[in-house]
């Protein structure tokens, strides 16, 4: 049960690491990135072709898959993802589905179709036992990784003078043009920030989610639900979503393994119905 | 809510004005009469492309059902693949357990089943905004994949259903190994479907849904139940996606996962875009596109055909959709001259908010 619960909390960190990035992006500009998946595959093949082709080891193999994919994310939105912001929700529906067709038939072109490992340090593999429950290593690390940038992204997003800017920019754009932030500065570098950790989680992720070029597609729905579910006023929203969501698939898939997915879409709809704005959201007043 | 323009009133010279109206949008122009011609000439002129014709006029009449909860309601929806998927099943196994056999009566059965689907699932896209209702639309088509995915046994998840068998139409007409006989019963239930939506949006209730695309809230103002309306077309929508579906079973004798996958959603949303939405067509020509330009590209790249849909949605968005949408224009304000009328959609929703 206690590994269960565990591995659980794993994945939602891993889901939140995932995600926090579209959340930033949906919250600021209102953007429906349903490509975001696609930078987190990004990462994750980054990392294997990295660690597995050019043998560099798996420690640096994960800070230059964040930062490839932040400088991929970077790029992609000052080249595209600008003429997007203020079309319609359907337009940017339809260029994020394009986007996300473009990625899953160009890695599927280059990698091939079939599934990937990243190989991971000997040292990370097994599981040690902490009052009769087993704690796999690997997801400890993970665990720790993720905990960390969480503890990180909060202190940025409080504390620092970049944190307030976005924070006034999610909250009011206009306003805080008004008071001379730069609020297309601000966004590229969120955004760019946020495909990096996308790259990360993906990386991280490659050993537990699966890495096949298929991976935006099956997992966007899941970022979508932290995101929706959560709310995107503040990563606090995001990350209960997270951790919820991946406690309650890990513990569906072991107690109720006929079910399937089927409960979290489900809790998705019905949330949805109930909240509009997320469980965690606030109610927007504009 | 009433579908027929209610017969002139001559005490009353405004609802005497607004019937004529009506009755002038709703007249046939020269251009669409031709293009059914056209359509008509391919059942004897292109006898050994009968196949991928049939594909394509399931498209348009799938695109078609989106046509009129996007184009006309302004909803946007990832799930329509959900009702393609029911009617699609429900064929099947209508077929597969001989419950019913006729083609044609099964498929206004598949259509109904679909059509339920659609009004309960309708309530769920009633709140929130563009973005909750891609989501809870996506949800849904999930879900129902979800469920035909564990009811293995009767579905045959993810292998498909197979031994299903289809009776001859009407039982007189077999369907044939050259897909003669299904490209014209796909025809027939094309048009038909197409004369009943066109009759739709041309009546009261079709103007009433332009403009709560428009502004819902000074629809609702002008004492429009926004929210009926948009019950209303949805489920008519859930009916036409689950015939369009329910063709693609008969037609190909099988049906499977595919049925209700994202990528099916996503394509038909390209297939209304490349054509226009609004004005009907849009499906049908956008289908046939479609169609040939993946015929083109599966040909040049059998396994990666997908790259260049993909860069063809990222190049619509960024070149301006109301650009590419309004290339059909032209052509629509020369049929309007030609028959020397003012362009009646100009004419009365010309000056929405």
């Amino acid at each position: 049960m206690l590994t269960i619960l565990f591995d659980g909390i794993a994945y939602g960190m891993l889901l939140f690491v995932l995600a926090c990035g579209l959340a930033v992006t949906l919250g600021l500009m209102n953007f429906v990135n349903l490509a975001h998946g696609a930078f987190a595959m990004a990462g994750g093949y980054i990392t294997v072709v990295l660690v597995n082709r050019l043998g560099v080891p798996f420690a640096l193999g994960l800070p230059l898959a964040f930062v490839f994919t932040a400088l991929i994310g970077l790029v992609l939105e000052r080249t595209l993802y600008v003429h997007v912001y203020r079309k319609s929700h359907l337009d940017q529906v339809l260029f994020s589905i394009g986007l996300v067709f473009m990625s899953v038939a160009a890695v599927d072109y280059v990698m091939g179709s079939s599934q990937q490992f990243v190989q991971i340090p000997d040292a990370l593999h097994g599981q040690f036992d902490v009052f009769g429950a087993g704690i796999g290593k690997y997801r400890l690390l993970i665990i720790a990784v993720c905990g960390a940038l969480t503890v990180a992204l909060q202190a940025i997003l409080t504390k620092t003078r970049f944190g307030s800017r976005l924070r006034a920019a999610v909250d009011d754009q206009r306003v805080a043009r008004g008071l001379g932030i730069n609020v297309g500065i601000v966004f590229a570098v969120t955004f760019a920030f946020g495909s990096g950790l996308a790259g990360l989680g993906g990386a991280l992720g490659a050993e537990i989610l699966g890495l096949d070029p298929t991976f935006p597609l099956k997992y966007m729905i899941y970022f979508l639900i932290v995101v929706t579910v959560g709310g995107t006023a503040s990563i606090t929203g995001p990350f209960l979503a997270s951790i919820l969501l991946g406690i309650g698939d890990v513990l569906g898939k072991y107690y109720v393994p006929t079910l399937g997915a089927f409960v979290i879409y489900t809790i998705m709809i019905v949330v949805l119905i109930w909240r509009p704005q997320g469980l965690f959201g606030r109610v927007t007043v504009r | 809510m009433k579908t027929d323009p209610s017969p002139p009133n001559v005490s009353n010279p405004v609802a005497a004005r607004v019937s004529a109206r009506l009755a002038e949008r709703a007249r046939w122009s020269p251009l669409e009469i031709a293009f059914w011609l056209a359509v008509v000439a391919t059942v004897f002129f292109l006898p050994n492309r009968h196949l991928i014709l049939t594909e394509t006029a399931i498209l348009g009449l799938f695109a078609l059902s989106l046509d009129l909860i996007l184009g006309y309601a302004g909803i946007i929806s990832l799930g329509q693949a959900a009702f393609f998927g029911v009617g699609a099943y429900a064929a099947g196994l209508l077929a597969k357990y001989d419950l019913i056999t006729e083609p044609v009566l099964a498929l206004l059965v598949s259509g109904a089943v679909a059509t339920v689907v659609g009004f309960i699932t309708s309530f769920l896209v009633l709140r929130g905004s563009d973005l909750t209702r891609l989501m809870v639309t996506l949800g849904v088509a999930l879900v129902l994949r979800e469920i035909a995915n564990k009811f293995a046994e009767y579905t045959g998840g993810a292998d498909g259903l197979q031994g299903v068998t289809i009776s001859p139409v009407l039982g007189l007409f077999r369907f044939d190994l050259y897909g003669h006989t299904a490209y014209v019963y796909a025809l027939t239930v094309l048009f038909l479907l197409f004369l009943l939506a066109r009759r739709i949006v041309n009546s009261p209730f079709g103007l009433s849904l332009l403009s709560l695309k428009g502004n819902p809230l000074r629809a609702s103002a002008i004492g429009i139940a926004v929210n009926w309306r948009l019950v209303a077309i949805y489920t008519v929508s859930a009916a036409y996606a689950g015939i369009a579906g329910a063709l693609l079973t008969q037609t190909t004798a099988f049906t499977s996962l595919d049925v209700l996958a994202f990528d099916r959603s996503a394509d038909v949303l390209l297939v209304l875009i490349i054509g226009g939405a609004g004005y009907l067509y849009g499906g049908l020509i956008g289908a046939v596109i479609f169609k040939l330009m993946q015929d083109w590209l599966a040909n040049i790249t059998p396994q990666y055909w997908q790259f260049w849909i993909g860069l063809l949605l990222v190049i619509i968005v960024l070149v301006g959709r109301d650009r590419i949408s309004n290339w059909t224009a032209p052509i629509r304000r020369l049929t309007a001259r030609l028959d020397r009328r003012p362009v009646a959609t100009g004419a009365i929703v010309g000056k929405r908010p």
